[in-house]
């Protein structure tokens, strides 16, 4: 897959990033019952890289002295721990740490090299390697053994090297919770003895699915964060992580890389973030808030990964039955292709929200797909359907439903009634960003702006599996 | 101009006021900010970082001992810098910025002017 011009990928080092692959590395080389271990190993390698880095400069090629470094680690810790650490090296699917250098006897079966001793650049062996084994990482992470909300705080942690703390603010949760869900994960894979290893044959479609739900999730928290960064200081709203969706990417592209883990769904979902993840910039304004679909300027999508997204959209096509991934790429494609918000195919996209209702009862599709009626076939067929919604699921609480109702009462010319559904959704809208954005909706249709036709006032569907938040709102 | 030295006095286990990946990153990232800035002005001589162990040798034919090292306690030197200053005053003010300051709870800058020859 040509996909080196990927704008979104980060250049430069990150000792972020170098945690996360060193963790996957050595995890792979002493077992996920010594994950703690490999941890351990990894912060006293980065914070030895720190001390010296800091003073002295970076080196030409600070991964491989990462590497150097860990593994140095990683034998002392073994020789220490040489009767508590138990390593099957008899099993073909377990090795002995990968990279055994010249001047480590220890590691006496003198397969691989991975670093020469000059530390010069990591060849694409080493780099499929390290693939293999951050892939392998994301299998157990995502093992169906562990809850959801385990797996996403697992691969955060233990494949990004993101901090329990920026983990535990970015699903407004405590730290003391994030902790909890790691060390039960931990504990788990002690018990279960859980292997890394990319799960083959008949297992792995169900293990893929685990894994994309979960790459999907880390990338919605980026694209909409569901909940506010701080949430008594007003001055930070962080609607869009863009962190988290760089990593939900990068994540993605492991699997869509590798022959034995890609196929369409996989090609699906990377479709469908490379399209979410063009309009980053344009989804914000100036200070920092969300724009609604309508208002951005898409002049500042970002093209590359729209043309990206195509070329994943082009590989999802081959077989098998389409997922959600599929439609929800579909529909996010048709936004990008749209030459403005008027211009845009809503008779398709409302065609695409019906396969994905066709999926499985889902209220936020439901929801989405009347707001697309909305644009295609107007005010009063949507009010008809969103009321057949309301009968069938309970709207109440719900931030989306009330914001979608005031877009059709306000297209209506109900002023009124728009403005109390308004002030419905912003009385419980989950996030400031959210509250304000639909704030200023709602200010304008009290006081449009005489050169703007009406519709311009109507947002945009967004993931239908993001969380019941008000998702439509941008 | 005149030369003093720096030397970093900090906790003999910093590595516990730094929990996840992104504290190293921010951590290095104002290193490199103060440094870099000390350099660009003209004012960075040379720093080194030390390594955590080392040796105390005695008069005589003892054999040289680990530390604890004369300052003792958990304090160590962790490393040292020599910048250029027109006064006493100027390096202060030049040390204000280190991050270990910021960072390290317990650390100290300590200054000393270095005779020239």
């Amino acid at each position: 897959m040509a996909n080196r011009e990927w704008s979104l990928e980060q250049a430069g080092f990150s000792f972020r990033r170098e945690a996360g692959r060193l963790v996957a590395l050595l995890t792979r080389a002493l077992g996920t019952e010594n994950l703690e271990l490999a941890e351990g190993v990894v912060h006293e390698t980065l914070y030895q890289a720190m001390e010296t880095w800091k003073v002295s400069g970076m080196p030409d090629n600070p991964s491989g002295w990462l590497y150097r470094v860990a593994k140095n680690k990683a034998l002392d810790a073994l020789r220490r721990r040489r009767h508590e650490v138990r390593m099957d090296f008899a099993s073909p699917e377990e090795r002995s740490l990968p990279w055994p250098s010249s001047s480590d006897s220890e590691g006496d079966n003198g397969s691989r090299e991975p670093f020469s001793t000059n530390d010069s650049k990591v060849g694409s062996q080493e780099a499929s390697v390290l693939a293999d084994d951050m892939l392998a990482m994301m299998f157990a992470c995502c093992h169906p053994g562990l809850t959801p909300e385990s797996q996403v705080a697992l691969i955060l942690k233990t494949l990004c090297g993101f901090g329990t703390t920026t983990i535990a603010a970015a699903f407004l949760t405590s730290e003391d919770t994030i902790s909890k869900r790691l060390y039960r994960a931990k504990e788990f894979f002690r018990s279960e003895r859980i292997r890394l290893a990319i799960p083959a044959g008949e297992t792995l479609p169900g293990r893929l699915e685990s894994v994309l739900a979960a790459i999907y999730l880390i990338f919605n928290e980026g694209y909409l964060s569901a909940t506010d960064t701080q949430p008594s200081s007003q001055p930070t709203v962080q609607p869009i992580r863009a962190e988290f969706m760089v990593e939900a990417l990068s994540l993605g592209k492991l699997l869509a890389d590798d022959a034995r883990t890609t196929s369409p769904r996989v090609a699906a979902l990377m479709a469908l973030m490379c399209f979410q993840a063009a309009r980053r910039d344009a989804r914000l304004n100036g200070d920092g808030w969300l724009v609604p679909l309508a208002d951005q300027d898409r002049n500042r999508w970002d093209q590359n990964l729209i043309s990206l997204g195509m070329r994943y959209f082009a590989l999802s096509a081959e077989g098998e039955e389409p997922s959600g991934y599929h439609w929800e790429a579909a529909i996010a494609m048709e936004h990008c292709s749209a030459a403005s918000f008027a211009d845009t195919r809503w008779d398709r996209i409302v065609e695409y929200y019906d396969a994905l209702s066709a999926l499985g009862p889902n209220l936020t599709v439901e929801l989405n797909r009347i707001a697309a009626r909305l644009e295609a076939e107007g005010p009063a067929q949507a009010k008809a359907a969103l009321e057949k919604v309301a009968a069938r699921f309970s709207c109440e609480g719900l931030a989306l439903y009330h914001a979608l109702r005031a877009d059709i009462l306000a297209r209506l010319g109900q002023i009124q009634e728009a403005s109390e559904a308004y002030a419905k959704a912003i009385a419980i809208a989950p996030t400031e960003a959210e509250r304000i954005a639909l704030q200023i909706k709602c200010e304008k249709m009290r006081a449009p702006r005489p050169n703007r036709p009406p519709a311009d006032r109507h947002g945009e569907e967004t993931p239908p599996q993001a969380k019941s938040g008000g998702e439509s709102l941008d | 101009m005149k030369e003093y030295l720096f030397l970093f006095h900090g906790p003999k286990e910093p590595m516990s006021a730094f929990k996840a990946p992104e504290d190293f990153q921010k951590h290095m990232d104002k290193w490199q900010a103060w440094m870099g800035g000390l350099a660009a002005k003209g004012k960075l001589v040379s720093a080194q970082p030390l390594e955590p162990g080392g040796k105390l040798v005695a008069p005589g034919h003892r054999p040289a001992t680990d530390g604890p090292f004369i300052e003792g306690k958990d304090m160590i030197v962790g490393g040292y810098l020599i910048c250029r200053a027109e006064s006493e005053e100027e390096a202060i003010e030049l040390s204000r910025g280190c991050p270990i300051l910021e960072d390290l709870d317990t650390s100290i800058v300590e200054i000393r002017a270095i005779r020239p020859m």
